[in-house]
């Protein structure tokens, strides 16, 4: 018992737990959401917001925002798309190839703004969002990109099957454990950490800050590269406002997950956890029969009580800065009484 | 000791530093402040517009322009505050739109006229007031605080509203959101005008405009010199509320209905106006007259896009870009600092 105890204080069992007991929860109301199918459709479903909130958090961990993914995984996604339906002949393995790079590139521009100019990565973010979002109705003229233009395996990749799971699904697990790998095990990954707890510190210990910003902003626009191919193949259809707002959804499931905004903290569970917690949420309304407009209300309540559960013990104390005498505070009130 | 002979005592510096009251006040310290470049940037892209566009510098056109951003302009006064303040609230948008769904319930209910912008300001300042107490009451970051609410806020309205729309509203509305006074002014420009001064007065000429600064500055030094930091947040984020209310009104007035999709992405448009116009968004610097010359450029170059017939999803690539090149050049153009 106190074993159980003791895992449920630490953040991700806790939230682990929640997303079984609502799934169980879900499944009591509505038997048909337990099944295998609704279930594996559930978690091909989350595959796209867990990869982009996995590289959010490291994005987080450095004391940095990335609000430009939604706007990067539409534009290199539009560039797949027209890439596909234009060149039909050329191979799919160079298509996506070509959205990962165009990710990069893009995440590389934030990277160099943040990392090597160090200014502010909400700013800049939020500026890049607004150029990149405008660049996929140049590029594309503002036309749609529909299944019909795009060649027929372009469509068909994410969710053709490899022993018996989606491509998707396998793509997604492999960048959990790269993730993983990179946060736990390697100098890149344990520097972001001592960026995020103590900027000035990395620098006096010869942390190249600088750089390791550039590459955790071109990491997060690699990913959103890739999953803006995979999005509009998914969705086999491309067009401006694809993943309009999504950065707020990424950023949602890595606070659920326990990553603080305030930088330092943040682990590859919770934010996989907190990106499942939503899907699981999006997925259930409809099997519940609730109207979909409720989604987006649910998904705020459920964001601010993750939070709110998350600050709990790490709250700020008013601090008392002088000693309160007792003795001299009733001489003086007696002094000015007399 | 008489008052002559203070007078004429010499200026013997009893301390070994000179503080003076404010910086001196050069050429150069005039011409390198943020507003100034933003003075200069709104002129040449109205000299660029008048020269390049026929029916650019019209007195009618120009005044009419003003309705695309009073509505925006009025919510980031506020924003700018909080920004000054170290916080942000990204919720601004489902404010905005609540509010206004609260106002179509309001006359659906039959309540006068008169009363439907206490409804939506009433409705905006209890939004702004959980967003405050969020913040100030449980210690969280307002971005986080924000993001959930901007979902819940919207959430609801859309809730309320299902695939309806409000439509339908009293003659009040429209007077105020589409008329003009003296038959030229439109009135959205003229209430944006008042609140513009007013904001500025507050910021930079009253106690609790310095003690914003201070805040911003330094929250604990701020706290440790009797300022009460946190109800100070919390009546700005009741104040953003307010405005995004009072913009609510002026908006649904404006366009007669409230649909859904009411000022959508509002939010991002509102805190570039804010960090363009030089706040820091590291919190304790900015002005609410370089918002208001970021305001009017922004809203010259929408005009001048829509009068050169480009779609307006340029003008959102423009805003970045103007906002990235504003925010990278005084870096690179002071080249390679130490760090610190």
């Amino acid at each position: 018992m106190s074993a159980f105890a003791t895992l449920m204080k630490q953040r991700e069992p806790l939230l682990a737990l929640m997303v079984v007991v609502l799934v169980v929860l879900v499944g009591l109301r509505a038997p048909v959401f337990l099944s295998v199918d609704s279930l594996s459709n559930l978690v091909t479903d989350s595959t796209l917001l867990v990869m982009l909130a996995l590289t959010q958090m490291l994005v987080i961990v450095t004391r940095g925002i990335d609000l430009s993914v939604a706007a990067n995984l539409a534009l290199s996604g539009m560039a797949a798309a027209m890439l596909g339906a234009h060149f039909p002949g050329l191979p799919l393995a160079l298509i996506v190839l070509a959205a990962a790079v165009a990710g990069l590139l893009l995440g590389l521009v934030n990277g160099w703004l943040i990392g090597v100019l160090e200014l502010p990565p909400i700013v800049i973010t939020l500026g890049t969002m607004s150029v990149y979002r405008g660049m996929v109705f140049v590029l594309s003229g503002g036309a749609w990109v529909s299944a019909h233009h795009m060649p027929k395996d372009f469509i068909a990749f994410p969710l053709t099957r490899l022993l018996g799971l989606p491509h998707l699904v396998w793509i997604a697990a492999a960048t959990v454990l790269a993730v993983w790998f990179i946060a736990r095990n390697t100098r890149f990954g344990r520097d972001l950490y001592a960026i995020g707890n103590a900027p000035h510190c990395a620098g006096y210990i010869g942390i190249a800050s600088g750089r390791r910003l550039l590459w955790t902003y071109g990491l997060s626009g690699l990913v959103a590269g890739l999953c803006g191919y995979l999005w509009v193949a998914r969705y086999a259809v491309a067009y401006t406002e694809i993943a309009y707002g999504f950065e707020f959804t990424v950023i949602a499931a890595c606070v659920i997950g326990g990553v603080s905004i305030a930088g330092g903290v943040g682990s590859v569970g919770g934010a996989l956890l907190g990106a499942l917690f939503l899907s699981v949420i999006g997925n259930a309304l409809p099997v519940l029969q609730v109207s979909p407009f409720w989604q987006s209300a649910l998904t705020g309540l459920v964001i601010l009580v993750a939070v709110i559960i998350n600050a709990r013990g790490s709250k700020r104390r008013s601090r008392q800065i002088l000693p309160l005498h007792p003795s001299t505070s009733t001489a003086a009130t007696a002094r000015s009484a007399a | 000791m008489n008052l002559s002979s203070l007078m004429q005592t010499p200026k013997s510096p009893t301390s070994r530093y000179t503080i003076l009251d404010r910086e001196t006040v050069g050429l150069k310290s005039v011409l390198t402040r943020w507003e100034s470049l933003l003075a200069m940037l709104l002129v040449a892209v109205f000299a660029g517009g008048s020269a390049l566009l026929p029916n650019f510098f019209d007195l009618y056109n120009l005044l009419d322009a003003t309705q695309n951003f009073s509505e925006k302009a009025l919510i980031a006064l506020p924003m700018a505050l909080l920004i000054i303040c170290r916080e942000i609230d990204i919720s601004v948008a489902g404010t905005l739109a609540l509010s206004s769904v609260a106002m179509g319930l309001a006359k659906g209910a039959g309540l006068p006229p008169a009363l439907l912008p206490v409804a939506g300001i009433a409705t905006g300042a209890a939004c702004g007031l959980l967003n405050g107490v969020l913040v100030t009451r449980f210690c969280l970051p307002s971005i986080v605080v924000t993001i959930g609410t901007v979902s819940l806020f919207r959430g609801l309205a859309s809730v309320v509203l299902g695939d309806k729309a409000f439509t339908g509203y009293p003659p009040l509305m429209s007077d105020w959101g589409q008329g003009y006074f003296w038959g030229i002014v439109p009135r959205e420009f003229v209430v944006l005008i008042v609140f513009a001064l007013l904001f500025a007065f507050v910021l930079h000429a009253t106690s609790w405009g310095r003690r914003i600064y201070a805040i911003g500055n330094n929250p604990d030094a701020a706290r440790f010199s009797g300022i009460p930091v946190d109800r100070y947040r919390l009546a700005l984020f009741v104040l953003t509320g307010a405005m995004a209310g009072l913009s609510a009104f002026l908006l649904t007035g404006r366009i007669g209905s409230t649909r859904p999709n009411i000022a959508t992405g509002w939010e991002l448009d509102v805190i570039t106006m804010v960090i363009l116009g030089g706040v820091s968004i590291a919190g304790g610097a900015g002005s609410v007259g370089g918002v208001m010359l970021a305001v009017l450029t922004m809203g010259l170059v929408t005009y001048g896009l829509a009068l050169a017939n480009i779609p307006g999803i340029y003008m959102t690539i423009t805003v970045g870009m103007l906002l990235l090149v504003t925010i990278a050049l005084p870096r690179l153009l002071r080249g390679k600092q130490a760090r610190k």
